[in-house]
C-alpha cells in the first residue's frame, strides 16, 4: 500500500500552498521588472562608458590611456590604494580584536567612531582636512613653515582616501569575529602559543576569507573615491588628478574618448572587484 | 650596519620616485579658470620652446583649472601657485587680502591693469535661433530656459549678472527695476552651475535650455567643439567688459626661486606671441595690431560697459550683490 500511495504523497506535498501561486502573467512581470531594472541601470551605462570608450577605435582608446596626464593619474591611483589598503588591513584587523576580544570602557563610541566614515559626506571629510592643514587651518601656519605640504598635494590625498577607506576592513571583521568567539584562541593560549603565534595559526585562517573581502572593498573604494580627493587635490593635472578626477577633467575639455576610456578602467577594476567578490562570498557559502 | 644603509636607500630610491620630476627642472604652477583650458595648453607649450631658445633651461608648466572663485579659496588655503590667471580682479584682491600672498597693489605691476586680454559676455542659442532671443530683455520672458552658472563660485556668471543688470538699469531707469529685470531673469534659470565649463555642458551635452550665457571665448570653443550647426552665437548690443586679470604670487615663487621664469611668463602673454594665441583661442587681445585680421573678424563691435564705471568696482559689487543676503541671495530663490 505505501509503496503505491508514496508517489501520490510526495506529489502533495510538492504541491505549492495557495499563497504562493501567483499566476503566471505576475510572476513573469515581477521578473520582467527586476531584469528590466538592472539592465537599464547597471548594464547600459557600464555599456555606454564602453561604447563611448571605443567610439573612435582602439588606438585613440589607447593612446588617451598612454598620455602622460592619464598615466600620472594611474599611477597616483595605484600609489593611494598601495599605501591606504594595507593601513587600513592592519588597522581594520587590531580594531576588531580589540573590540571583539577586549573589554573596556568606551568599547562602544569606538566601535561608531569606526563607522564615522561611512555617515559623513565625503565632501565634508574633504572639508575637514582644508580646516586641519588648509594655510588657513589649524596646522597651516606650522606646516609651512616648516615647508611641509600636505593639501592639495600627494599626502593630503593619502589622508583623505585613509580617513574615507577606515571602516571597510573592521566592518567586515567584528560580527564574524563575535560570532566565533574566543575559545579556540583562549585554548591555544593555554597549552602556550605565544600572542602572535596564536593570532597567526588560529585566528588568522578563520578570518581570512572575510579580511579578503573587506581589503577587497577597501580596495575599490580606495581607488574609485571622488569626493573628498576632489576636494583636498587642487586638481593640478599630472599631479594630484587620480583617476576618477582626471575622468572628470577629461570629460570637461570635451575629451570624450579620453574621459571614457578612463572611466573603462575603472569599470574594469569595478567588474574584477565584482567577481572577486562573488568568489569569496562562493568560497564563505561552502565553508 | 648594513640593514640600516639598505634601507636608507631604499627610502632615498622611494622618494626620488614619488618627487622624481620635481627634482630635474624647475616648475610653475598656473592656477586659472574654467575655459581658459585650450588657451593654456597651448600657450604653455609656445612659453617653454621659447624659454628654451632664450635661456636653454627645461621648463614645466602645471595647470588647474576650475570655478574662479573655488580656485582663489584654493589657494588661499594653500594651493600653492606660482601664477595666477583668473576670471576677476576681485578674486586676486581677496587672496592678496586673506592670505597676504601677493601685494595690494599688484594690478600696477603690468601692463593695461595686468589684464593681456579680454572678453565678453555673449548668448549661445539653438540653431535657428527658434524662441528668437537678441538682446536682454528677451531672456526675461515667458518659457525661455536660461543657463548660467552661479555667481557665488562663478566669474562667469557674475558678469552675465552684471550685464543683466547694466542692461537693465540704462533700459527700464534705477535699481529697483534692474533688481526686478534680475529676479525675474533667474526665474528662468533651472540649474546653476559651479563653473562656466559645467553650464556649457548641462546646454549642449544634457540639451537643457533654450539659451546659454557664457564667455565668448567658451561660446566660439563650444562651437568648434561640437556645437557646429547645432547652436549659434548671438552678440547683444550691450554686454560688459570682463578684465581677466594675471599675477605672480610672491610669496610661492620667492620660496620656490621662480620669480624670472613666472615673470616671463606673464609677460610672454603681452606679447606677439601671446596676443595671437589669446586671439586665436577667441579672447580679445589688448594689442590688436599683431594679431591675424581673420581672428578679429570674431570680434564683433559691442557697447561693454565696466565694472568700475557702472557698478564702482568689485568692492562694491560684492558687498551689494553677492555677499550673504545681499540682492542676488534676495532674488535668487531655488
Amino acid at each position: 500500500m505505501s509503496a503505491i500511495a508514496y508517489p501520490i504523497n510526495e506529489a502533495k506535498a510538492v504541491e505549492r500552498p495557495q499563497a504562493l501561486r501567483d499566476p503566471d502573467w505576475v510572476r513573469w512581470s515581477l521578473t520582467a521588472v527586476a531584469v528590466g531594472f538592472i539592465v537599464l541601470f547597471l548594464c547600459l551605462p557600464l555599456g555606454i562608458v564602453i561604447i563611448e570608450a571605443f567610439s573612435k577605435g582602439w588606438q585613440t582608446y589607447w593612446s588617451a590611456l598612454t598620455q602622460p596626464d592619464a598615466q600620472a593619474a594611474m599611477q597616483l591611483t595605484l600609489l593611494t590604494a598601495l599605501v591606504t589598503v594595507p593601513l587600513n588591513t592592519v588597522f581594520g584587523v587590531a580594531a576588531a580584536w580589540a573590540i571583539t576580544r577586549f573589554e573596556f570602557r568606551g568599547k562602544s563610541l569606538l566601535t561608531t567612531l569606526i563607522d564615522l566614515p561611512f555617515s559623513v559626506s565625503p565632501v565634508i571629510s574633504g572639508l575637514i582636512f582644508v580646516l586641519l592643514f588648509g594655510a588657513q587651518g589649524w596646522f597651516g601656519e606650522w606646516l609651512s613653515a616648516h615647508d611641509v605640504k600636505v593639501l592639495f598635494a600627494v599626502p593630503g590625498i593619502l589622508l583623505a582616501t585613509l580617513f574615507i577607506t577606515f571602516p571597510f576592513v573592521a566592518r567586515e571583521l567584528i560580527p564574524l569575529m563575535q560570532e566565533m568567539g574566543s575559545e579556540e584562541e583562549e585554548a591555544a593560549l593555554s597549552l602556550g602559543a605565544s600572542g602572535w603565534r596564536t593570532f597567526f595559526w588560529v585566528t588568522l585562517p578563520n578570518i581570512k576569507w572575510a579580511l579578503l573581502y573587506g581589503v577587497l572593498l577597501c580596495n575599490a573604494r580606495a581607488m574609485g573615491e571622488f569626493g573628498a580627493v576632489s576636494v583636498v587635490s587642487g586638481h593640478i593635472r599630472g599631479l594630484t588628478n587620480t583617476l576618477p578626477l582626471h575622468v572628470e577633467v577629461s570629460y570637461n575639455e570635451y575629451d570624450f574618448v579620453g574621459a571614457f576610456a578612463s572611466a573603462s578602467i575603472l569599470a574594469g577594476l569595478a567588474i574584477v572587484t565584482l567577481i572577486l567578490k562573488s568568489a569569496l562570498e562562493w568560497r564563505q557559502a561552502r565553508r | 650596519m648594513s640593514t640600516k644603509t639598505g634601507l636608507k636607500t631604499g627610502l632615498l630610491a622611494a622618494s626620488l620616485l614619488i618627487s622624481g620630476a620635481a627634482f630635474a627642472d624647475r616648475t610653475l604652477l598656473n592656477v586659472s579658470y574654467d575655459p581658459t583650458r585650450e588657451l593654456y595648453k597651448e600657450f604653455n607649450q609656445a612659453f617653454i620652446q621659447h624659454w628654451k631658445e632664450k635661456t636653454g633651461e627645461d621648463v614645466h608648466i602645471q595647470q588647474s583649472h576650475g570655478g574662479a572663485g573655488k580656485q582663489a579659496r584654493a589657494v588661499i588655503d594653500g594651493l600653492e601657485a606660482d601664477v595666477l590667471t583668473l576670471a576677476i580682479t576681485y578674486d586676486i584682491d581677496k587672496i592678496a587680502a586673506n592670505a597676504k600672498l601677493l601685494t595690494k597693489d599688484w594690478q600696477k605691476r603690468l601692463p593695461n591693469n595686468s589684464i593681456p586680454y579680454t572678453s565678453t559676455m555673449v548668448f549661445l542659442v539653438r540653431k535657428g535661433n527658434p524662441k528668437g532671443i537678441r538682446n536682454w530683455d528677451d531672456l526675461v520672458k515667458e518659457g525661455v530656459s536660461v543657463i548660467t552658472p552661479n555667481p557665488k563660485t562663478s566669474g562667469g556668471a557674475r558678469y552675465n549678472y552684471l550685464a543683466a543688470w547694466a542692461f537693465a538699469e540704462k533700459t527700464y531707469g534705477g535699481k529697483d527695476a534692474a533688481k526686478d529685470f534680475v529676479r525675474k531673469l533667474y526665474k528662468n534659470v533651472p540649474v546653476l552651475d559651479s563653473g562656466a565649463r559645467g553650464s556649457t555642458t548641462t546646454f549642449l551635452q544634457r540639451g537643457i535650455g533654450d539659451v546659454l550665457l557664457t564667455w565668448e571665448n567658451e561660446a566660439y570653443l563650444a562651437l568648434k567643439e561640437l556645437g557646429q550647426g547645432e547652436v549659434e552665437i548671438v552678440v547683444p548690443p550691450v554686454s560688459i567688459l570682463a578684465e581677466t586679470p594675471v599675477t605672480v604670487v610672491d610669496k610661492v615663487v620667492d620660496k620656490n626661486g621662480t620669480r624670472d621664469l613666472a615673470e616671463a611668463y606673464l609677460n610672454f602673454l603681452y606679447s606677439p606671441t601671446g596676443q595671437k594665441l589669446a586671439a586665436r583661442h577667441f579672447y580679445r587681445p589688448i594689442d590688436p595690431k599683431v594679431v591675424d585680421a581673420a581672428d578679429l573678424a570674431n570680434f564683433p563691435e559691442l557697447e561693454r560697459v565696466t565694472v568700475d564705471q557702472a557698478f564702482g568696482g568689485w568692492a562694491n559689487v560684492q558687498k551689494e550683490h553677492f555677499d550673504d543676503k545681499a540682492i542676488f541671495d534676495q532674488i535668487y530663490a531655488p
